[in-house]
């Protein structure tokens, strides 16, 4: 809701940390301008660094994704679809089915932090921990850069910093502004966000709310708007969840995204397996001397 | 000795194995994790406006022993309400960048590089260039009709200069010195 | 601003911006909002939120775009059709609000006999034009009777010569047949629009309309806006919460400095610079009071400027120092001095957070300008093209300008940053906001005001020394600021002067402070001694109502009066906003209205329109309600002004626009524009095609600027077959000083690109991202292709126009450098405010990588012949040699 002023949960101080209360970001591509405030506000508060001056051509986008120096990643997806019920030039006019549609979606991407992350599962110095809050954060005073965690994320979002920049070698990926959280503040990237399309809030209110809206948005003419929060597989839900219009693929977005480990579960049982069938095969080869 | 104890019951393996975790929650920060707060915390605050384009969004400037710490949106401001744009976002670095000059510089005529002088010389120049250009140029009368003006001096700019700046610049430049040509973006 | 203040009375949006969200309709035209004002525009997804409906148009497909509900592409430079075909559809229809029309609007004055239309002769031309002056005379323009004051009125409207039965005849050919030959736009997403318009009309209902540079930019740009003021005064939606227009500015203070205008032509609140002529105060006061209105008071708005300006020695045997204002002898604006620069008749120069060198049109010809100086102040943050031109330019690369060869000597002065001083900056909806200094500036960082403080301290102790009598105005400035330890002015003082005070001269006893503490006296005086402790001047005004022409007021800028009054607070630094409009929060001029025009929100009887929209209405004693009434506060709905009576007297109970001797809005301006009473379509001064609805293609009146490096393409012309626009980043600021040399912002935009569509990308065989040339007769520039199908060609009269669309911030300096757009464009003067026309040009397009170095002269003669006639255009002044066509220093030229 735009227009709460400072009693926005964007705006507002709170005591989540302290009262270990599980937040998240909800994040609504039909009210995103693009802007790209929140990778702004994110490197200013983060002091993160630039991630190189290279003009991509792909629409608007030319950070790209999200990696070591880039936190919140702002997606331009230009398709040949309708928005909603919006009538574009002379297309779609009157029916709502255009014979020539044409949209242009922006949607915040950011870490997930998922319930089950395969970063923290794989961290093996134990640099990776689960806040109060639920967020899962990178503390770099502990990290020697080993790069598990960057193989074991579903979503490609941690990423180890390149020389020359400050604390190359070092895993990094959104902090859900820890520190801001813990001193009552919202995260940078929600905070800044002239349309309130980055929301940040507790998680059960924000699924609500987002519950909700989709509803709404699908009565409107958004008939291919769905939520996008993975509480089916194997990341057990996230507490950055989106709503999207369309598929997740055009999004960068796996479908169903699966933390390493369980890989890893059928990787043990079939190790097992086959120590079980050597130590029998070796055991029948003595037998026969 | 106690030092000692203390030191390792922070190590985060330490205190896992004491205190019976996986290793992946709270018992797993270290010091700097679980004293980590918003650098703002014990900051001095002005109240500001963004300087970029013309919405005006309300801006709070958090700053300490005379060293700039953040700047972000004012959540009072009935027209922004804590927001920024990326522009607005980018206030604190716009202020900190390295490429910031801070040094006056002065460029001879048919000079090849800058060179560095004081700002008070430079005060002293550049009111002397102006005193001269204004008293070759000046017409105090044409056919007989009072003038008192000049053209060879003139002045561009003033969108993002202060209202009392502006002001100041008018009555220096056109109210006393007699300058016409004066002007800025803001024609329209 | 005289497309808002010649229809409604003040050069400033009329509404603030979170009132937007009451809108029920947004007309988003002329501007990428979302792009441009991000944060303005969450207003604008606030009334989307409740339910209305958003419509952008614009020849890009942009982020506003993609958040509205209708995207209109449109040719550009052909917006006053498109609004003419709905002002024609509003009248043809009847769907007009009547009631407002009727009562707040002079769509019943009764105009001229000699009043005559471009309809007329189908030519283009209004009565009066003089061809050898290539002006309009515009006596035939006014009421008949030719008195503004009472004109004779005919409130059934069908007088055939009353403004409503002219402005039908005017716009009668503007059909939604003309605007899809026209603008490209087909008729049934024309009718999408005006139904969308009309549904947010009426006494339940407002619709808003937001504009920014993309219609002032035009050689029209101040017609198109009239075109938006009178549909929205057609549709009722002035003054109105959810209405008015919202003119968005581009920088922090453009606002600021038109009302405390660094601008030629005028003095703080909009009072007129002195003309050659104005001889003396009494014939200046003669030429702009006016009788009827709040500009009767004109007197003792310019008086206590004057002694704002010279203090003491201003006094009423002097005429008070009227005589030490410059007087103007013709066009000093930017464009005629820069002539005068190229010609080398200006000596120095002073740029203060400007960047022509990128920023200006013709940027090529603004850097050989520069370099013809004898001497250059620069005061930036960073190193900007225009502080290294010498050195670093496109010309130095390509040999036009060589360092030695040029005798600029160039003082590049570190300015101070926004957080580093204080002051107050007026945003888009003339809101004052103070800004508190956070920190000292860096090294030899200074503010501007510190600079101009310094100067004026030199300059006027020079002027003590001298005897000549042309330093008397410097030995009269009144320069009394107390400093800080910085040698910076007290900026508060400064804002207390711009409010104004009483004088010494009234008050000589009255209790003054011994220091420059802040508090007040009990009498109100908040300064009061000057930086050597001697006394100075008396307490504070509270409103311009306070204001005399006796010298015994000093106000530095009347309009901005009540911002810093007698109890001694800043309100601009106000912090606690109290409701949706934001009073509490900051000052807006005048008189901290928030919406102005504020009688129109209720009916001529003095109740609101509907309990929806209420906003101030007459409880039968005064007028009271959510904002400060913009009307005087005990004046009766059915108040009758005697015959005869003067000032705001003469207004009667139901005339909401106050500055206006008629207290009318403006359909039909009958003083005060050069092009016309009415808006006509004009093409761009380079378009793709002829004037459909005129046999003269563009408007008479425009500066040409013509020049041997300023040429133009005639219509049609087949080398440059693309209509070329330029727009904002939201990623940059302007000329880039302020978002290049920034990481975090240059990476988000790192390199120059042209928008085309993949028509035209087929067409030329481009692929996404590979290097072109876009070409004009001004100059070429390379950038890198960005296809998308945001931009579309339009089919116009028949025939497929391309469009391309340039950002306009890279230049040589910076982390991210790249081709200037600007180095494209032509100077070009607007008739009435001399801007150049940025959004509506012709260029061609070649594939591949501009050459360095002299190998550009080589490819820029190839495609656009820099040799031969200079006039091209049919309709531009013949010139026949390579100087200038304007040049302000003619003397005598107006």
């Amino acid at each position: 809701m735009i227009g709460e002023g400072t009693q926005s949960t964007n705006q507002r101080r709170h005591n989540y940390v302290q009262e270990n209360v599980e937040v998240g970001f909800f994040t609504d591509p039909t009210v995103c301008i693009g802007c790209k405030a929140c990778e702004v506000a994110c490197k200013e508060w983060n002091q993160v660094p630039d991630d190189g001056f290279t003009w991509s051509g792909n629409s608007y986008d030319n950070t790209g994704h999200l990696g070591a120096s880039t936190w919140r990643h702002v997606m331009f997806v230009e398709e040949d679809r309708q928005k909603g019920n919006q009538i574009v030039g002379s297309h779609s006019l009157g029916s709502g089915n255009g014979e020539d549609p044409f949209r242009w979606v922006f949607l915040s991407d950011v870490c997930k932090h998922c319930e089950e992350a395969g970063c923290l599962e794989a961290c093996p110095t134990g640099a990776i921990v689960r806040t109060e809050v639920g967020s899962v954060l990178v503390q770099n005073d502990v990290c020697n850069g080993c790069g598990y965690c960057v193989v074991s994320c579903p979503f490609g979002v941690i990423d180890r910093r390149p020389e020359p920049l400050a604390d190359a070698g070092g895993a990094f990926k959104c902090t859900f502004c820890y520190d801001r959280q813990k001193s009552g503040l919202v995260p940078a990237c929600a905070k800044v966000c002239p349309t309130e399309s980055i929301v940040f809030g507790r998680l059960d209110d924000l699924r609500a709310r987002a519950a909700e809206h989709v509803q709404q948005l699908q009565q409107n003419g958004y008939r291919d708007a769905q939520l996008y929060d993975p509480q089916e597989t194997s990341v057990r839900g996230i507490h950055a969840f989106f709503l999207i219009l369309g598929e997740p693929e055009a999004y960068g977005l796996p479908p169903k995204p699966q933390i390493p480990t369980i890989y890893l579960k059928s990787a043990w049982t079939s190790a097992i397996a086959t120590a079980i069938a050597l130590s029998i095969a070796t055991f029948c080869a003595f037998a026969f001397l | 000795m106690t030092s000692l104890t203390a030191l390792l019951s922070k190590w985060p393996l330490v205190r896992q194995i004491r205190e019976r975790k996986d290793g992946t929650g709270l018992e797993a920060m270290s010091e700097k994790t679980r004293v980590m707060h918003a650098r703002t915390d014990d900051a001095q605050v002005a109240r500001s406006i963004c300087p970029y384009c013309g919405v005006g969004c309300g801006q709070l400037v958090y700053h300490k022993n005379g060293k700039l710490i953040s700047i972000e949106g004012d959540p009072e401001s009935p027209i922004s309400q804590g927001n920024l744009c990326p522009k607005g976002a980018a206030s604190y670095q716009l202020l900190t960048h390295s490429r910031r000059e801070t040094k006056m510089k002065y460029r001879a005529p048919r000079a090849k590089e800058w060179t560095e002088i004081s700002l008070e010389r430079a005060m002293e120049m550049v009111a002397e260039r102006v005193w001269e250009s204004r008293k070759r140029a000046f017409v105090r009368q044409i056919d007989g009709s009072n003038i008192n003006h000049t053209t060879a001096i003139c002045h561009l700019g003033g969108a993002t200069l202060d209202n009392e700046e502006n002001y100041l610049i008018k009555k220096l430049f056109t109210a006393g010195l007699g300058m016409v040509c004066v002007s800025n973006q803001a024609r329209i | 601003m005289p497309g808002l203040g010649t229809s409604f009375g003040r050069g400033g949006a009329t509404t603030a911006q979170q009132d937007v969200a009451n809108a029920d309709c947004i007309l988003i035209e002329g501007s990428s909002m979302a792009e441009a004002h991000p944060v303005g525009f969450r207003w604008v997804m606030k009334a989307k939120e409740r339910g209305a409906t958003i419509i952008h148009v614009d020849p890009r497909f942009s982020r506003t775009s993609a958040l509205a509900d209708i995207w209109v592409p449109i040719r550009a430079g052909t917006d006053i059709v498109f609004l003419g075909a709905l002002i024609r559809h509003l009248i043809e229809n009847d769907l007009f609000f009547r009631e407002y029309v009727v009562y707040y609007t002079n769509a019943s004055c009764i105009l001229s006999d000699e009043y005559r239309d471009p309809e007329d002769n189908g030519d283009g031309y209004f009565s009066g034009w003089n061809e050898e002056k290539r002006a309009y005379e515009g006596e035939s323009w006014l009421y008949k009777g030719g008195d503004l004051s009472r004109p004779q009125r005919d409130l059934t409207l069908q007088d055939p010569q009353c403004v409503f039965q002219k402005l039908k005849r005017h716009f009668s050919r503007y059909t939604p047949e003309m605007a899809e030959k026209v603008c490209g736009i087909p008729p049934e997403l024309f009718h999408k629009v005006a139904d969308a318009l009309v549904a947010a009309s009426g006494p339940e209902h407002t619709a808003a309309v937001c504009y920014a540079v993309g219609w002032t930019q035009h050689s029209k740009g101040v017609q198109i806006i009239r075109a938006a003021a009178i549909l929205q005064l057609l549709l009722g939606n002035i003054g109105r919460p959810g209405g008015g227009i919202l003119a968005l500015r581009g920088h922090a203070s453009i606002q600021g400095s038109t009302d405390i205008p660094t601008l030629y032509d005028i003095l703080p609140g909009y009072l007129t610079m002195p003309h050659k002529g104005d001889e003396t105060l009494q014939q200046y006061l003669d030429n702009y009071t006016k009788k009827t209105g709040l500009w009767a008071h004109y007197p003792e708005y310019i008086v206590s400027t004057l002694k704002a300006y010279y203090g003491t020695h201003a006094t009423a045997e002097n005429d008070f120092g009227y005589g030490w204002l410059p007087k103007l002898t013709g066009n000093h604006s930017f464009f005629e001095f820069l002539y005068d620069m190229l010609d080398g008749k200006m000596e120095g120069m002073f740029l203060m957070g400007q960047n022509p060198a990128v920023g200006a049109p013709n940027s090529r010809l603004q850097r050989k300008a520069l370099s013809k100086l004898k001497w250059l102040v620069v005061r930036d943050m960073v190193e900007i093209e225009s502080a290294n031109f010498w050195r670093e330019s496109p010309e130095i690369d390509r040999g036009e300008l060589k360092p030695e060869n040029i005798e600029t000597e160039v003082f590049f002065f570190p300015a101070a940053g926004h957080a580093e001083k204080e002051g107050a900056f007026t945003n888009t909806q003339r809101l004052l906001q103070w800004r508190e200094k956070a920190i000292d500036p860096p090294g030899d960082c200074r503010s501007d005001a510190w600079f101009v403080h310094q100067l004026a301290l030199r300059l006027i102790a020079k002027a003590k020394a001298s005897a000549d009598p042309i330093d008397e105005p410097l030995r009269a400035l009144d320069w009394w600021y107390p400093e800080d330890s910085l040698g910076d002015t007290n900026m508060e003082a400064v804002l207390a002067e711009i409010n104004g005070w009483h004088t010494l001269e009234e008050k000589e006893n009255v209790e003054r402070p011994t220091s420059n503490a802040q508090h007040p006296t009990e009498d109100g005086v908040v300064f009061g001694v000057d930086r050597n402790g001697e006394p100075h001047h008396g307490p504070q005004v509270n409103a311009f109502a306070e204001l005399k022409a006796d010298g015994s007021t000093a106000c530095g800028c009347w309009i901005y009066s009540g911002v810093f009054g007698r109890d001694g607070v800043n309100k601009a630094n106000l912090r606690k906003s109290r409701d949706y409009l934001g009073h509490g929060w900051g000052f807006a001029w005048p008189s901290d209205r928030r919406i102005i025009y504020n009688r129109a929100s209720a009916r001529p009887d003095g109740s609101p329109w509907s309990e929806r929209k209420k906003l101030i209405w007459w409880d039968s004693e005064k007028w009271t309600g959510i904002d400060v009434p913009g009307f005087v506060k005990g004046k009766a709905p059915d108040y009758e002004p005697e015959v005869g009576a003067e000032g705001l007297d003469a207004i009667p109970g139901d005339a909401p626009f106050i500055l206006h001797e008629d207290g009318l809005g403006w359909i039909y301006v009958p003083k005060g524009l050069r092009d016309g009473p009415f808006p006509t379509h004009y093409e761009p001064l380079e378009s793709p095609v002829s004037n459909d609805l005129y046999s003269h293609a563009t408007d008479p009146a425009v500066n040409w600027f013509t020049r041997n490096e300023n040429r133009f393409a005639p219509p049609g012309d087949a080398r440059f077959p693309f209509v070329l626009t330029t727009y904002r980043l939201t990623e940059h600021h302007t000329a880039g000083g302020m978002s290049r040399f920034l990481s975090h912002l240059a990476e988000l935009q790192p390199e120059m690109f042209a928008e085309i569509s993949p028509e035209l990308a087929s067409e030329l065989k481009i692929n996404k991202g590979d290097y072109i040339c876009i070409v004009t007769l001004r100059g070429a520039i390379e950038a890198r292709a960005l296809v998308s199908r945001r931009i579309r060609p339009l089919r116009i009269n028949g025939k497929r126009v391309h469009q391309a669309a340039l950002p306009y911030h890279y230049g040589t300096a910076g982390l991210v450098c790249g081709g200037t757009a600007n180095d494209l464009l032509t100077i070009s003067g607007e008739p009435n405010v001399t801007i150049m026309e940025a959004k509506a040009l012709t260029c061609n397009i070649v594939p591949g990588r501009l050459p360095h170095g002299q190998a550009f002269a080589e490819f820029l003669n190839k495609y656009a012949p820099q040799a031969g006639q200079i006039s091209l255009h049919p309709e531009e002044p013949s010139v026949s040699t390579g100087t200038s066509g304007g040049g302000h220093a003619s003397e005598g030229k107006e």
